[in-house]
């Protein structure tokens, strides 16, 4: 059995102390970053990946340590979902419906335990499903010729931007202004500079951390002022916390099934975490019927989501892996850090580093048992994090932010361009025009013209040659139904609104 | 309303200006068949239609700030902007504690507390940089320190 071997070799890698300290260190950064509101795991990850770079730590590593905090913060962001009735990302908004009701009947302690529980067996199945599968895909993967990349770079801009937002144009808007970013600098094939209006600075590009750090850390700062820090204090009570034993056995069977729904959601590229516990949500609440009183507190409500959550945030690492197109905001942000760490995704990397690909595995299957024992027995610790007050951590953040861009380059005109795309990270959200297309945009738009450039060369200019494959066509196919799809189903997916007090 | 059609006209004649620009770029001798010009050209055109989507099929205005409100987040913008300038000439440790506190008192408005926070915001973040993590920052200007 190769999966065996493979294993083995992952755990020697994994279990050295260092890596091991890694892992334990990134699982809890992330769940203090998921569980604080206003810090979710993408501009959780976005601002310590500078950091982690300065650090000269080697790529797997890095890897290690981010992807814990990757895991993490998909755990944290259930505490204040719970707790405040607040998502920390957009994935936990589903927790809130059932979580914050369990909380405010005095059941604070056995809705974190359960949706706790509810997490590892997620993450757990959703690591051996990225055992199992990504190899499988990587060998599908070698089938890929720049004219299938383009179409598969198509798909995940148009599922991600059918199922971001409301409006698809919106969507589309914001894939442009990524994809535009991505065109400045240095033309690959013919060294000339391209559209940086004579700017030296920009000879290099746009870095995609500024990018990021900029539309997801420092927007988040200017929603603080505007909110001036309100709705963030503690409305439950959180008693002793003991395991709900019987709330566990009696949702065994929701949470396996919630884990296969989230893990299939969060391989598409494009759909991510927001889709699977949506999904795995509303697929419980129809199996449970009108008698299921989802909504009102119950202990299926809490776990359908969580596991559905977590199965997504491993199962959107098989194409992030295998293809190097990112299922999810996060998994976008992740996408960068291989970038920044010189890690080609794709299906050469099984083969030719998989001391990066299990090591990374296995260190996925510790920091899941890590992050169970931290997040039961350890979880009032953390629920003490939630009570740090947005004037001291929205400041921390900003400065953080600030010493890692800072640490990058040393310009000051990156720091600049961080606290533009600040600004216009804060206008985007404002008009409802979703974020991550754009740093997609920026990740993906060297490749996907690369793609298309390439496949031109290949067919001497024949445009049809990018659809002369079954999976070229299948991939199309796909990307303009994923695109058109949802405005038909709008009214039947419609997002429930957080319960409100 | 208003705040749509508004961004869709910008974001037009920014895509127009982008294609303008796109048209600009040099190609060299050694050029393939779709050439350095043609895919930004295209990501224009994408953006321009969405851009007068958007315009003539607005969806309901947001909940802009106003007033004071704009104007703090204005002045955020500013300080970080002066921020960004002074980290290299000024250390880290002077500009930070000065902008941590603002931002602080501008999410809550309370003296003590943003004092509070710019000071042990600006140490702790030099001395968990510094010393613990090894990043080179300067903490004063040399001229400060002679």
């Amino acid at each position: 059995m190769d999966i065996f071997s493979n294993l083995a070799l992952g755990f020697s890698i994994a279990f050295s102390p260092f890596t091991l300290m890694l892992a334990i260190v990134g699982c809890f950064l992330g769940t203090i970053i998921g569980a604080l509101p206003g810090l979710g795991p993408s501009n959780g990850v976005a601002i310590l990946i500078p950091i982690t770079f300065t650090l000269g730590l080697d790529a797997t590593s890095a890897l290690v340590l981010m992807t814990s905090v990757y895991y993490g913060a998909m755990y944290g962001g259930r505490i204040s979902s719970i707790l405040l009735n607040i998502p920390g990302d957009e994935p936990a908004l589903m927790t809130t419906l059932d979580g914050y009701p369990m909380a405010k009947a005095g059941r604070a302690g056995d809705a974190l335990v359960l949706s706790g529980v509810a997490s590892f067996v997620g993450a757990f199945l959703a690591t051996i499903g990225l055992m199992l599968l990504a190899p499988l895909l990587a060998r599908v993967a070698y089938l890929f010729g720049p004219a299938e990349y383009f179409a598969l770079y198509l798909l995940a801009f148009c599922t991600l931007g059918g199922m971001a937002s409301n409006n698809q144009a919106k969507a589309a808007i914001a894939s442009c202004i990524g994809l535009g970013i991505a065109m400045i600098g240095v033309d690959n094939s013919s060294g000339l500079p391209r559209l940086t209006g004579g700017n030296l600075h920009l000879f290099d590009g746009i870095d995609f951390l500024v990018a990021i750090v900029g539309l997801f850390a420092i927007a988040e700062v200017f929603f603080f002022i505007e909110s001036h820090g309100k709705d963030s204090s503690i409305g439950v009570k959180l008693g002793k916390v003991t395991i709900p034993w019987k709330d566990i056995n009696d949702t065994k069977w929701t949470m396996l099934r919630s884990s296969v729904v989230g893990f299939i959601a969060g391989i598409l590229p494009g759909a991510g975490a927001s889709l699977g516990s949506f999904m795995a949500y509303m697929t419980e609440k129809a199996i449970a019927g009108e008698k299921g009183g989802f909504g009102t507190g119950v202990p299926k409500g809490i776990a359908a989501p969580e596991a559905g959550n977590n199965a997504a945030a491993g199962g959107a690492l098989v194409p992030m892996l295998t293809l190097g197109v990112p299922g999810s905001g996060t998994t976008a942000v992740l996408l960068a850090l291989l970038m920044t760490l010189n890690i080609t995704p794709g299906p050469t990397l099984f083969t030719d580093r998989p001391d990066v690909v299990w090591g990374l595995i296995a260190s996925l299957l510790i920091s899941n048992f890590v992050l169970l024992f931290m997040n039961v027995p350890m979880v009032k610790i953390f629920v003490r994090v939630l009570q740090v007050p947005a004037w001291v951590l929205l400041p921390g953040v900003t400065m953080i932010s600030f010493v890692g861009i800072y640490s990058l380059s040393g310009s000051y005109f990156d720091l600049l361009l961080m606290v533009a795309f600040g600004a216009l990270g804060y206008v985007l959200r404002k008009l409802d025009i979703p974020t991550v297309p754009v740093i997609l945009g920026i990740l993906l738009g060297g490749n996907m013209e690369d793609a298309i450039r390439r496949a031109m060369v290949i067919s001497d200019g024949e445009w049809t040659y990018l659809f002369s494959s079954p999976i070229a066509i299948g991939l199309w196919v796909a990307a303009i139904a994923g695109f058109v799809a949802p405005m038909f189903f709008r009214n039947l997916l419609k997002k429930p609104q957080a319960v409100s007090d | 309303m208003a705040s749509d059609r508004i961004f869709g006209l910008v974001a037009t004649l920014v895509a127009l200006a982008y294609i303008a620009s796109a048209t600009q770029i040099q190609t060299s001798f050694l050029s393939d068949p779709v050439g350095p010009r043609a895919f930004p050209i295209g990501i224009g055109i994408v953006a321009v239609i969405c851009g007068i989507y958007m315009a003539l099929k607005p969806d309901a205005e947001p909940n802009w700030p106003v007033g004071k409100t704009l104007l703090a987040i204005g002045f955020a913008i500013v300080v970080l902007v002066i921020y960004a300038l002074a980290l290299k000439p000024l250390g880290f440790i002077i500009p930070t504690a000065i902008t941590a506190g603002i931002l602080s008192y501008q999410i809550s408005p309370i003296a003590k507390n943003a004092v509070l926070a710019g000071a042990g915001l600006s140490v702790g973040l030099f001395v968990v940089f510094k010393f613990l993590l090894g990043l080179g920052l300067v903490a004063f200007p040399k001229w400060i320190m002679g």
